[in-house]
């Protein structure tokens, strides 16, 4: 092996101290230990960075794996002479288990790999859940993908203008709040639309995100193509007796989330009545019990949030099925529109994929290069997006307020005797 | 082992998985169990016939066989949970099973070592099952308090060399939660800042909110390194986002040929990228000029060109964006909006970012009622009051002028009498 080639780095190593883990720290000593030299070109790279304020990537770089046409992305560095070792410098995707729970036999194999055939250095995970293997050459491409699918079972995430690799919050594996099966519909829609996931042939991205529960811990509403909420149509079930606990203060509010700050005693109105979305809650103090109307509830979470051990969801559960979320780019940033209130969930959830193919065939025709489903939503207007698009019926939960201006598009066979017109008949009438 | 004998071993696991269809529940694969074999790739991929031994379309591995047998056992009949101490959770099932979660921050980018370090505490106190969250937490988890105790004793005692904690404990209720953040310099071609550096100069700054329950509410930070936004900062309590100044440059010799032109004209989303034809040495040379009078910096036409480089160390900076979050609870979800446009890239350290960051964090902490998150507190103070207690410039970069700008105007006499309002 070559003698390592050490860079003066002293912007970047100004990032050792602290009391945050350190990433600079972790490459430095895994350098040292590994003897790798791109430990240390991409410290100087960095370095490079700090000082000129500007990355040294360069733009893009089309590579991959024969077959597919994503979950890796090609990467060189703009300073190949001063920093060989990183010169190629790839990002492969390596679509991560459902919910995120891993054994170390799978893990410690998983590193033996990457310190053989790439940097070793890793993103645990990237944004939209993939775990990121970051810096290979092109060559070890088809060997890392031969490694993970014969010696894994393990395959790539989603990358370009494909499915991307879903993602769900924990869901029943630990939480009580979880109103669906987050992992299994996220496993078994991965499963479903793997050709989908691999090769390219959307307008652009498309993202699932699965969340238990309306506090929607995996941000589905604000970053899901396709939005899973978990809720529940029937009542809040409600424990009295523990309502009392909470009142009289022998449990925690919140589950301890707020210990560290002395707001005083627990206050059942101040801290749940008062604050809940729609007035739909009553502490009757001498009966000492709550009372709640379910009819006017909006599901928010805050008052079970706040006593768990009291109130929990209702038990007639399914999911809200929203659409369209996206960041900035372009058109500006959109949260998910609500498109099915209410759907209850069963394997293999065909209602489900019939659903996601109607949205796709429809954006696979009309929608231009890289308008998210969200966009195109916005271009034809949402009411034609359920009437004409989705077939379903319009209905007030599907707006926040019905709009205010009459420019309505009336369609010709909604008025009476069509638009087709005789101008001298009307000249009889009213002469010019 | 011979490769050979590797190849046929592999053969029949694959048969094994093949038949079960992957589904591994209650036995994890047993893949797992062989050790890695660096040879067997290249015997595997012959580069001329590049489908023979390929297998595809096969998914990550199903989540079940990596779930500890007491989640398992309690899948779906969790009851309720405890947070006892800042990062520590107790979970209680109706079967009456307890399990303890002690959280850890990591900073995301790190080494297949650290990994391992994590495998060894799963594999002493775990028995080797691990998570992580949405927000690049690890999750270990125990069955005892005697466990517990050792494993919390453990993990505060292992540090990097000069002396940064490999796994601070926290990020549990009304905390700031480790920062969703994006590549940056170190691994991206279209930022404008750097990720890494900025979220650990942040991180050294919160460290104490990371492991307490002070705040009024859960505090949500991300950073995205350009508005192409891969972390989720358009709906965080507080924000950086990584943002232009400069428009566009156009090489005109090359652009031809690395770009689809009109690609990148459609790119602009207000049309200030036109057609052009140049002479160079004698011949015509397709390009585009760009209106800069119109360009607002978004960088788009460089994610579809790279003959349009934006990027400009004077030019790029930090932008901070505040109140906007994701969950349901109380109030519905809302965007992020921009109240410092504009903070120089300082580093190794952003000084000027981290002090205003951590200084709204301050406030709003301050002001703050119990439950209110950073965009609620500041709907019910109003922003006025909210730059007024800030001490935050209001500037006209604040007042919106893209698409659906009007919403946010001011259509009423309901305002409040702040510091902003100069009476003669």
């Amino acid at each position: 092996m070559s003698e390592i080639k050490k860079h003066d780095t002293p912007m970047v190593d100004q990032l050792k101290s602290g009391p945050w883990p350190s990433f600079v720290d972790d490459i430095y000593s895994y350098g040292e230990k590994h003897k790798k030299q791109c430990a240390f070109d991409l410290m100087g790279q960095l370095e490079l960075s700090y000082k000129h304020k500007e990355t040294h990537w360069k733009h893009g770089g089309i590579v991959g794996v024969f077959g597919y046409g994503g979950g890796v992305i090609g990467r060189y560095s703009d300073q190949q002479e001063k920093f060989p070792s990183i010169w190629a410098f790839h990002t492969i995707r390596v679509h991560h288990p459902a919910g995120k729970w891993y054994h170390t036999a799978a893990l410690r194999k998983l590193c033996d790999m990457w310190d053989h055939r790439g940097s070793g250095f890793v993103n645990f995970h990237g944004s939209t859940g993939d775990m990121v293997l970051l810096g290979t050459t092109t060559e070890q491409l088809e060997p890392v993908f031969f490694d993970l699918t014969h010696q894994f079972h393990w395959d790539l995430g989603g990358s370009g203008s494909n499915l991307r690799s879903p993602a769900c919050c924990m869901g029943k594996s630990r939480c009580e709040w979880a109103l669906f099966d987050t992992q299994e519909i996220d496993y078994e829609l991965t499963m479903h639309f793997q050709d989908e996931l691999h090769r390219p042939a959307f307008p652009y991205k498309f993202k699932f995100k699965f969340s238990g529960c309306p506090l929607d811990c995996v941000a589905a509403i604000a970053r899901a193509d396709l939005s899973f909420i978990g809720t529940w149509i029937d009542e809040i079930q409600i424990d009295q007796e523990a309502v009392k606990a909470y009142v009289n203060g022998e449990l925690k509010p919140n589950a301890g989330a707020f210990s560290d700050r002395d707001w005083g005693p627990f206050d059942i109105k101040k801290e749940v009545i008062d604050l809940c979305p729609t007035k739909c809650m009553h502490w009757d103090e001498k009966e000492q019990k709550l009372y709640i109307n379910n009819k006017d509830c909006v599901r928010c979470m805050h008052c079970i949030a706040v006593m768990p051990k009291a109130l929990k969801p209702g038990k007639d559960r399914g999911v809200s099925i929203l659409i369209g979320a996206k960041s900035v780019i372009l058109e500006g940033a959109q949260l998910s529109t609500l498109l099915i209130p209410f759907m209850r969930l069963e394997p293999p959830y065909d209602d489900v994929k019939e659903l996601v193919y109607k949205i796709w065939d429809y954006w696979m025709e009309v929608g231009k290069n890289r308008e998210r489903v969200g966009e195109l939503i916005q271009r034809i207007g949402l009411n034609r997006f359920i009437v004409d698009v989705m077939g379903m019926k319009p209905i007030p939960q599907h707006v926040r307020i019905p709009r205010n201006d009459p420019y309505i598009f009336w369609r010709e066979e909604e008025v009476p005797g069509g638009w087709k017109r005789d101008i001298k008949e009307f000249r009889k009438r009213h002469p010019a | 082992m011979a490769d050979e004998k590797v190849i046929e071993k592999l053969k029949e696991l694959w048969t094994k998985y093949e038949e079960i269809d992957g589904k591994f529940d209650e036995e994890m694969d047993p893949v797992f169990k062989e050790p890695y074999y660096p040879g067997v790739a290249e015997k595997l991929f012959n580069p001329d016939k590049p489908m023979e031994n390929r297998i595809t379309d096969i998914g990550p591995p199903y989540f079940r066989q990596f779930l500890p047998p007491i989640i398992k056992k309690n899948y779906g009949k969790w009851v309720s949970h405890e947070i006892i101490q800042p990062g520590v959770l107790k979970y209680e099932s109706e079967t009456g099973d307890v399990i303890y979660v002690v959280r850890c921050g990591t900073p995301r980018l790190e080494t297949t070592d650290y990994i391992r370090e994590i495998c060894d505490i799963a594999d002493k106190y775990c028995d080797g099952y691990v998570r992580w969250t949405t927000r690049n937490n690890i999750e270990f988890h125990v069955d005892s308090e005697e466990k517990l105790k050792a494993l919390i004793e453990d993990l505060k005692n292992r540090k990097h060399p000069n002396g940064s904690y490999k796994f601070p404990i926290g990020g549990t209720g009304a905390s700031v939660s480790n920062i969703v953040h994006t590549q940056g310099w170190i691994h991206c071609h279209t930022p404008a800042i750097d990720a890494s550096g900025v979220v650990k100069s942040i991180m050294d700054e919160l460290f104490e909110y990371f492991g307490s329950h002070k705040l009024p509410a859960k505090t949500r930070l991300a950073l995205a390194c350009c508005l192409n936004m891969c972390g989720a900062v358009h709906c965080s309590d507080i924000a950086i986002v990584g943002i232009h100044r400069k428009p566009p440059m156009v090489e005109d010799d090359r652009i031809q040929h690395v770009c689809e032109i009109p690609l990148a004209i459609a790119a602009c989303p207000l049309g200030a990228i036109k057609p052009a034809t140049v002479e160079i040495d004698g011949q015509k040379k397709k390009t585009v000029r760009v209106n800069a009078e119109r360009c607002m910096f978004c960088g788009n036409c460089y994610t579809m060109c790279p003959a349009m480089p934006i990027a400009d160390g004077e030019g790029d900076g930090i932008a901070i964006v505040v109140g906007g979050k994701v969950t349901n609870r109380i109030s519905p979800p809302k965007f992020s909006r921009v109240v410092i446009p504009f903070i120089p890239n300082e580093p190794p350290r952003w000084p000027t970012a981290v002090k205003w960051i951590k200084h709204i964090l301050e406030v709003y902490s301050q002001h703050a009622n119990k439950y209110e998150r950073v965009g609620d507190w500041i709907e019910r103070i109003g922003w006025e009051k909210f730059f007024e207690l800030t001490d935050i410039p209001f500037t006209e970069k604040s007042i919106d002028d893209y698409r659906l700008a009007y919403t946010t105007y001011r259509t009423s006499t309901h305002f409040k009498f702040t510091k902003h309002i100069e009476i003669k």
